[in-house]
């Protein structure tokens, strides 16, 4: 016994000793931990994000370098509070406390004592920096815009968000990401992919050389350039056009899908969303929630369409063969339901397709209208045929486009009418407000301009898309190089462009003639209401313009909506015919509507609904 | 095969056990310690080139201990122990302090530290002591000499303080037992360490009902032909929960902080997780690091010279006391578990050996060699990888420092030296 006790508790401490060790080595060990080792810290190299130009090769978004200016706590020196606080522009108070923050963080690591400074006040403070000890300036790169529309559309972006962290394991804290528009979308393009420098750290942080000789570090892999569809003067000019009002203007070349402008009235210069004064100039755009800058209407604001949806339903008519384009309806300043009238501003008398888009006559659309559900045995089958068609044409539907947001718009089948009105309890008749554009059917103004674009091309569209090209390949998606047919056949649409080159040339929209170029249209004025104090309340009527040109070979279709324009034809009809001018020839003849455009606000009908005191609507002065 | 000298005379396979240690050890005192690659090896500026030089001094001690007269320690025993008692009573006056603690001499080129020489001493003194022919271990006063003599080093070097050298001394009992103290001393003392933990984690109240339980459990079982004396028993019982009492009372007020924090660590007494965090910050710091680095290295290791924390010092106190961690973190679990086994096997052979000699003061000695040794590695290596608490002893062979290497080698190889001369002598 006495002989064998050392050696039994020798045995037993090795097993002992090497029970714990599997544990440790065997057990707990996960073959990652390099991840997570203090002992390695990643370093990276970012590349330079890519730059964007618009369709013409002009530069919209390049990159410019900021200055922060670093702090190690530790290594600061007894230094002249007075000074560096005036080299800086930031007062003592708020510098003692920036300190204070930077040493809880570490004393050893550097933190950004002021952010992204200036040129100016990196050139001035650079020569006097070496007096400051522990303070060091530390370049990055931040967007710069050599444009000042086309905010919403481009995007911003920002520091990562712990959203972005959860959902992306790319993404490190601090690190910068496309947060809307262009910039999200293409996040990955423009982004390129950052290098990764291993560093060998001590206990304190500090570096000792690199990892395994930095056989595992990688090389930044630059952002890609990228080309977007629109035209920068175009937008930019669109976007003068649209101050003072709300609404969204899209304008598409139909032969390719690519959109031209894409304008959202209130915007905001881009500019703004860079620097310093980013956090500032952003809260404010978020909390305006009466104009709503940041809020994308060209793309993401659904409204009634009005009467530019009666073109579809003249299509749809043909195609089904319940008219023809001598078909003729009688107008009484109005048509009835029933025994209720519903008025019409076409100045009455006996109309046909061509005068009835001419003068947008609502008797002749809602006798079009019935033809078609009357075609049928059922509401329900005429239903289905007609939802069918105009669904064809990209409405009621999300389009598809590689904008990151967007709105689908409605356009109501019969389930949705069952579940209003209860199921056969709803005819052509009740729903007949559909017929003029209004009642349920809702758009979105590229959904409308992508409507038009179809019209343009007599029968198809391509999905709108802003990418042009990225990189040096041309290529694109192929889903938007592929046509999508509408249900109707081409030979119907002849006499709907002809009835809308007439309402250019002879009827609602005749005011807005453009010397030397044919366009084709549809005004749109749609009556329109809000809540106020839980009464509805009329407003002043939306107003709408849809247009291709020129009519013989569509280079554009555009929709413009602007929201209490009043009469079609008085802003959106002339704010299209000005940016078809500019796009087709490059400059404005009519210099007095550009300056009246130009200037006009709506900001007085925007009061209205705000002022608390009763008001009156479509007033005909301007 | 050997011819009769000395070198076929001594044991071949404990020297190869012991060179291996040392070579190992060196290797990773060089890869925690290196710098700069492109000095030499035998720079002395370098801790590992200083090693390499200590490890010269070692062989020198080698041969040293080889060629004097191998009754010269048995009869020079009483005096180089009174020696090393003076020594460590110098401390006091002409002391050197490094890292809070007055245990070395100030020799100029090196530091000597007579806590490791009085390892020696001691198992030789006591030894010597016990293999008196007039020396009878069954005799109550005889046994208090003993105790004495292993006490007293452990009574001067514990104020210094150096706790963990102190605690090394009392490994000497396992020479008393091997030589017929009583082993229920042994039993007692582990019930006592029991008692100790237990009371710790759960309280006197459940120790008490524990202790309750089981003598239920013993009445309740016993044949009825055992007769167990029921006051005795009751007595004894009654004492255990005294001393369970008293580890409250002694913990709470006779203990500082400091350790009660590392017995909080090692006992997971601490429930509070936010002191606990506090705990492991401060006192398990190196603990904690140690146990992650060796955890790192996985079952192949990281590679020699690419132990990425062993780099990065984060284990502190790395090359001396944490040697063994980078081990762990650069050669994996292949090279923990060589180790261990080469100990394991070195320590048995040496028992082997022990059990072998004809005269009572070299198994003695040997005895006392085997478990000096023993208990360091067994601190060492539990300390290390978390099993034990924070108490700073080297680990024999490995751990980076002169004074260490030095006099274990010289304890190790008085041993061997009298081993090769078991067949001579018949005393």
């Amino acid at each position: 016994m006495k002989k064998l006790l050392l050696s039994s508790i020798i045995v037993l401490i090795g097993f002992t000793f090497i029970g714990r060790l599997s544990y440790l080595q065997l057990f707990r060990f996960s073959p990652d931990q390099i991840l997570d080792d203090p002992a390695i810290k990643k370093i990276y190299d970012y590349p330079e994000r890519g730059y964007i130009y618009d369709r013409n090769g002009e530069l919209m978004v390049g990159n410019q370098a900021a200055y922060d200016v670093m702090v190690i706590p530790r290594e600061v020196k007894p230094l002249d509070t007075l000074e560096f606080c005036q080299l800086l522009g930031i007062d003592k108070a708020n510098f003692i406390q920036k300190m204070k923050k930077a040493r809880t963080y570490s004393p050893r690591l550097p933190s950004v004592l002021v952010p992204q400074l200036s040129k100016e006040d990196y050139a001035r403070l650079q020569e006097k920096m070496r007096h400051f000890e522990g303070f060091y300036i530390q370049k990055r790169s931040l967007r710069f815009y050599t444009t000042t529309g086309a905010a919403n559309v481009l995007g911003y972006i920002s520091e990562v968000n712990e959203w972005d962290l959860d959902r992306n394991p790319y993404y490190v804290a601090g690190e910068l990401k496309g947060q809307t528009g262009v910039e999200k979308q293409y996040e990955d393009v423009l982004r390129g992919t950052r290098g990764v420098k291993y560093i060998q750290k001590d206990r304190f942080n500090r570096d000792i050389g690199p990892y395994k000789d930095g056989k595992l570090d990688t090389l930044p892999e630059q952002g890609k350039e990228l080309r977007i569809t629109l035209d920068k003067n175009l937008q930019e000019y669109g976007e003068r056009l649209m101050h003072g009002k709300r609404g969204g203007i899209v304008a598409i070349e139909p032969k390719s899908g690519e959109i031209l402008a894409m304008i959202s009235g209130p915007t905001y210069d881009p500019s703004l969303l860079v620097g310093r004064p980013r956090s500032r100039n952003y809260s404010k755009l978020h909390y305006d929630s009466i104009s709503k800058p940041l809020f994308d209407r060209s793309i993401s604001f659904e409204k009634e369409p009005g009467s530019p949806f009666k073109t579809l339903n003249a299509l749809v008519a043909l195609q089904e063969g319940v008219i023809d384009e001598k078909t003729k309806f009688r107008c009484y300043n109005g048509f009835y339901v029933g025994n209720q009238k519903k008025g019409c501003h076409c100045g009455g008398g006996v109309r046909n397709m061509i005068s009835g888009i001419q003068e947008s006559c609502n008797a002749y659309f809602a006798g079009t209208f019935r033809k078609i559900y009357d075609k049928f045995p059922t509401t329900d089958e005429g239903m289905d045929v007609w939802e069918k068609h105009i669904k064809s044409f990209g409405l009621g539907n999300y389009l598809g486009t590689d904008m990151p947001t967007g709105r689908p718009g409605r356009i109501p089948g019969k389930a949705f009418y069952d579940r209003w009105y209860g199921d056969g309890r709803w005819a052509s008749s009740t729903i007949i407000s559909n017929s003029i554009g209004q009642g349920e059917v809702a758009a979105t103004p590229l959904q409308l301009a992508n409507m038009t674009a179809a019209i343009a091309n007599r029968g198809y569209y391509y999905t709108p898309h802003i990418l042009k090209s990225a990189g040096n390949s041309g290529a694109i998606d192929p889903k938007y190089t592929e046509p999508h047919y509408t249900t109707i056949d081409r030979k119907h649409f002849e006499p709907v462009i002809e009835g809308m080159y007439n309402v250019y040339k002879y009827g609602t929209a005749k005011w807005i003639r453009v010397p030397g170029i044919n366009i084709a249209g549809k005004t749109g004025t749609v009556e329109n209401f809000t809540r106020i104090d839980g009464q509805k309340v009329q407003l002043t009527d939306n107003s709408v313009f849809v247009a291709f040109a020129p009519v013989e070979n569509p280079k554009i279709a555009l929709a413009v909506y602007i929201e209490n324009g009043y009469y079609g034809a008085r802003y959106a009809g002339h704010i299209a015919s000005l940016l078809i001018e500019k796009y087709l020839k490059g400059e404005i003849t009519r210099k007095d509507l550009e300056q009246r455009m130009l200037e006009k606000t709506l900001e007085h009908e925007y009061a209205k609904p705000l002022s608390g005191e009763p008001f009156k609507i479509n007033e005909y002065v301007w | 095969m050997f011819g009769r000298g000395l070198f076929g005379r001594i044991d071949w396979l404990t020297v190869i056990l012991y060179a291996l240690l040392v070579l190992i050890g060196w290797v990773n005192i060089y890869s925690t310690t290196l710098s700069d690659p492109n000095l030499s090896i035998f720079d002395f500026s370098t801790l590992y080139g200083k090693q390499l030089f200590f490890m010269g001094l070692a062989g020198a001690s080698i041969v040293f201990v080889l060629f004097i007269e191998t009754n010269f320690f048995e009869r020079f025993a009483s005096i180089f122990y009174i020696v090393s008692l003076v020594l460590l009573l110098g401390l006091f006056v002409f002391g050197k302090t490094i890292a809070g603690a007055t245990s070395w001499y100030d020799l100029g080129f090196f530091n000597l530290q007579p806590s490791e020489l009085a390892k020696v001493t001691t198992a030789l003194a006591l030894a010597k002591y016990l293999s008196d022919i007039q020396t009878d271990i069954k005799n109550r006063r005889h046994q208090l000499y003993a105790l004495v003599i292993i006490l007293l080093p452990a009574l001067l070097i514990l104020p210094q303080p150096d706790p963990g050298s102190s605690l090394i001394y009392f490994s000497l009992f396992f020479v008393l037992f091997r030589e017929g103290f009583p082993l229920y001393y042994l039993g007692i003392l582990l019930v006592m360490v029991l008692l100790f933990a237990t009371t710790l984690m759960y309280g006197t109240v459940w120790v008490s009902i524990g202790l309750m339980m089981l003598t239920i459990l013993i009445y309740g079982f016993k044949k009825k032909s055992t007769k167990i004396p029921i006051l005795p028993f009751m007595a004894v019982m009654g004492v255990a929960v005294l001393f369970s009492f008293s580890v409250r009372f002694v913990f709470d007020n006779v203990f500082e902080q400091r350790h009660r924090d590392r017995f909080a660590l090692w006992l997971s007494l601490e429930k509070d997780e936010k002191k606990l965090e506090e705990i492991r910050k401060t006192i398990g710091y190196n603990t904690y690091q140690s146990e992650k680095a060796i955890e790192s290295g996985g079952f192949f290791g990281k590679g020699f010279l690419e132990g990425t924390r062993t780099k990065g010092d984060f284990v502190p106190e790395q090359h001396t006391d944490y040697i063994f961690s980078s081990v762990g973190e650069e050669w994996g679990f292949l090279g923990t578990a060589t180790v261990i086994l080469l100990f394991s096997f070195f320590f048995l052979r040496l028992i082997y050996i022990a059990e072998r000699q004809k005269s009572d003061f070299s198994r003695m000695y040997g005895y006392g060699v085997i478990s000096i040794l023993l208990i360091h590695y067994f601190i060492n290596i539990g300390m290390v990888i978390g099993l034990l608490p924070t108490i700073g002893v080297p680990l024999p062979f490995f751990s980076y420092g002169g004074s260490g290497l030095i006099f274990f080698t010289m304890l190790l190889f008085i041993f061997l030296k009298l081993d090769s001369n078991r067949l001579k002598d018949g005393i």
